[in-house]
């Protein structure tokens, strides 16, 4: 019997391209322009926006799907269908046993409230009872590694505890169909170790199914047996996970982009590469991003930029204010711009693709966007070289200096 | 939850049909996010309990002062201070369960967008931190009383439906506040200038059982009838009730619970989407 049967799925979504109006203000305003239009026999504009389109898949009881798109595919919404969270526009979905989504880690959880008090309040937004949470507790604990830290404030946890805390709970959640978002991209590679090694366990040993959706090509291979591939809201390759990992490779070479405008990516706060581009200088190479962020409200972020391959495979990372929470960038409210200026010195040379993370201080992912372009890295040689690395001699990414003692 | 095997079926347009089994379902969330609230607000116990008991005595000696002392209220033989705490129970917790509720879907916000429940759990959770703050002034209330030597009669057993009142009367508008707020964000500042005015508008400060031509006017703020319900059972009868300002006041109250829980329900699908 199929654990999961979704038929016919679609989800609109009404773009409206005049103004809306987000104060009563406004709409009050819009009102009478409204009542003056339709007197003169003007519609107003607006477009609609199929975010998934007429999707049918059905998952086997046991089976480990994942999914994967690019971004504005429609993965995010087909979560958010399957969840519940958002009503469809057509068609079905049936879900066969016990239900457990996962769209982000530590959903709830209140940086005044204890270690303790947040795995109860975390255990019971994700629908366990009281009584679960209780039976589970010592093994959360045990999991997360914080019991000398139970009773503070996950205000001062590290962000690395917060995380092990966070997807404790999550991990025991117990569920017999378990939806997952990219939750993975979290905390050291030890403990993301340690997630992937307890999602394996509850697919294979526990016999739950699990829909996994990642922008992580290497985890998406290695955790499931299926990967379906979105495109524009339909689905176009569902099979061997290394055959649609190749296809999406495929298409996202071919994949035409924005019409050259930069859209903006995200919900309350998103973001938009204006100018992505490699300037060489003596000595001081860069890629020099320009980026145009949209804000509801002001917000204190940490902002990464991360260069990968085209397997998505994260090779280098630069930041501000995730090493250092010091360094924080404040996102003010509205429209603003930013320009950085990443330093490749020890940079291969070759196609990169660069992922934008913004990162809140409980290392919970505000936004991220993995920008379709790929921006090419053309170092002249160091002084004294002759050559410079380049990324297809598969030798690394990362030119290191190497002296004899 | 059971873990013997369920099915559940999502449909487009039919969102509805498991509703009020899974609100029912989803009861020990409600109680954990009101846990919340109150936890938080009482963290540090010091300063949580002491705002709770400040506002209510400042507003106390204000208001007898104000019309007990300066515009000579009648008092009919109770203590003015009683009078206006036993006003000020009623509406603050009014106050406080509708400014709590009208705020909630917004300030929960990342909850509505990552998970699935009864969105009517979000208001509702709303309404056990003004449950806790009106223990809190009903035992100062109390304190209050026997200072003066003041002992209510058996009323006080009715007091638990007029309780119900004024919390029925907060959910009602409540809902209509908080679901517009998801899509007008500038209705959050209604809400405050309504409470502001309300204070005045609501008997708070004096009876209205010695103004027996102004008692009808104002019996159409519904409030008013909860306050003199309130009087009615904590001062042991020495307030009478107006009942047709009674019957007034329940009517505008069952319409505002039924037409906030319909117009909420007709909107919660899209919370999600736009919040």
């Amino acid at each position: 019997m199929s654990a999961v049967t979704v038929q016919d799925l679609s989800k609109r979504y009404i773009i409206s391209h005049q103004q809306t109006a987000d104060t009563m203000r406004d709409a009050l305003g819009q009102g009478v322009t409204r009542i003056w239009q339709s007197l003169r026999r003007r519609r107003r504009q607006s477009e609609e926006f199929w975010a998934v389109r007429d999707l049918s898949f059905a998952i086997p009881e046991g089976q480990v799907v994942g999914l994967i798109g690019h971004n504005g595919a429609g993965k995010s919404t087909v979560l958010k269908l399957l969840s519940r969270i958002t009503e469809p526009t057509t068609g079905t979905i049936k879900l066969n046993g016990r239900v457990a989504s996962l769209l982000e880690v530590g959903t709830g959880f209140h940086p005044e409230l204890s270690g303790r008090e947040n795995i109860f309040l975390n255990g019971a937004i994700l629908g366990m009872t009281r009584r679960e949470i209780e039976r589970k507790f010592d093994e959360i604990v045990e999991f997360a590694e914080i019991e000398r830290f139970l009773d503070t404030p996950v205000k001062r946890y590290s962000s690395g505890m917060y995380v092990r805390l966070a997807f404790g709970v999550a991990a025991h959640l117990d569920p017999e169909i378990l939806i997952v978002d990219e939750v993975l991209a979290v905390g050291d590679q030890k403990f993301q170790d340690k997630c992937l090694g307890k999602m394996r366990d509850v697919s294979r040993q526990e016999g739950r199914t699990v829909f996994f959706v990642s922008h992580n090509l290497v985890a998406t291979q290695s955790l499931c047996s299926r990967v379906m591939l979105m495109q524009a809201g339909r689905k176009v390759f569902d099979g061997e996970p290394t055959e649609t990992v190749a296809r999406y490779l495929q298409a996202s070479s071919t994949s035409p982009e924005d019409g050259g405008k930069a859209m903006y990516h995200g919900g309350e706060t998103a973001v938009r590469v204006n100018r992505l581009e490699f300037r060489a200088a003596a000595g001081a190479d860069v890629i020099r991003v320009e980026l145009g962020l949209r804000s509801s409200e002001s917000r204190e972020l940490a902002v990464e930029l991360i260069l990968t391959d085209a397997m998505g495979t994260p090779l280098a990372l630069a930041d501000r204010g995730t090493l250092d929470g010091d360094l924080r960038e404040t996102i003010p409210a509205g429209e603003s711009q930013q320009s950085w200026l990443m330093e490749v010195n020890q940079m291969a040379n070759g196609a990169y693709r660069l992922v934008i993370q913004l990162v809140d201080p409980y290392a919970h992912v505000v936004l991220r966007y993995e920008h379709p372009q790929t921006v090419t890295i053309a170092r002249a040689p160091r002084a004294g070289a002759s050559r410079v690395l380049e990324l297809n001699w598969q030798a690394g990414a990362v030119e290191l200096p190497l002296r004899r003692e | 939850m059971s873990s013997a095997p369920e099915e559940m079926i999502i449909e487009a347009g039919k969102a509805e049909r498991h509703y009020w089994r899974d609100l029912w379902r989803y009861r020990e969330l409600l109680g954990f996010l009101a846990w919340r609230d109150v936890r938080v607000r009482y963290k540090q116990a010091a300063l949580g309990l002491s705002w709770a008991i400040i506002q209510p005595v400042v507003t106390t000696v204000i208001f007898t002062v104000l019309f007990g002392r300066l515009a000579k209220m009648p008092d009919g033989g109770v203590p003015y201070p009683l009078i206006v705490l036993s006003g000020l129970l009623a509406w603050q917790l009014f106050a406080n369960s509708l400014g709590g509720s009208s705020g909630s879907l917004v300030a929960n916000s990342s909850l509505i967008s990552k998970v699935y429940f009864p969105r009517l759990i979000v208001p509702l959770a709303a309404l056990g931190v003004a449950v806790i703050d009106f223990s809190v002034v009903l035992v100062l209330f109390i304190a209050v009383s026997l200072f003066y030597g003041w002992l209510p009669g058996p009323q006080i057993l009715l007091l638990p439906l007029f309780i119900l009142m004024a919390l029925a009367a907060a959910i009602g508008a409540g809902l209509w506040f908080t679901a517009l707020t998801v899509k007008f964000r500038d209705f959050r500042f209604i809400v405050p200038f309504i409470l502001q005015v309300g204070v005045f508008v609501t008997p708070v400060g004096f009876r209205t059982d010695f103004f027996p031509s102004w008692r009808q006017l104002m019996a159409l703020n519904p409030m008013t009838s909860v306050v003199d319900g309130f009087r009615w059972c904590l001062l042991g009868g020495a307030q009478d009730i107006d009942p047709l300002g009674l019957a007034f006041g329940c009517g505008v109250i069952l319409f505002g619970v039924f037409s906030g829980v319909w117009y909420f329900r007709r909107t919660e699908k899209r919370f999600a989407d736009i919040i």
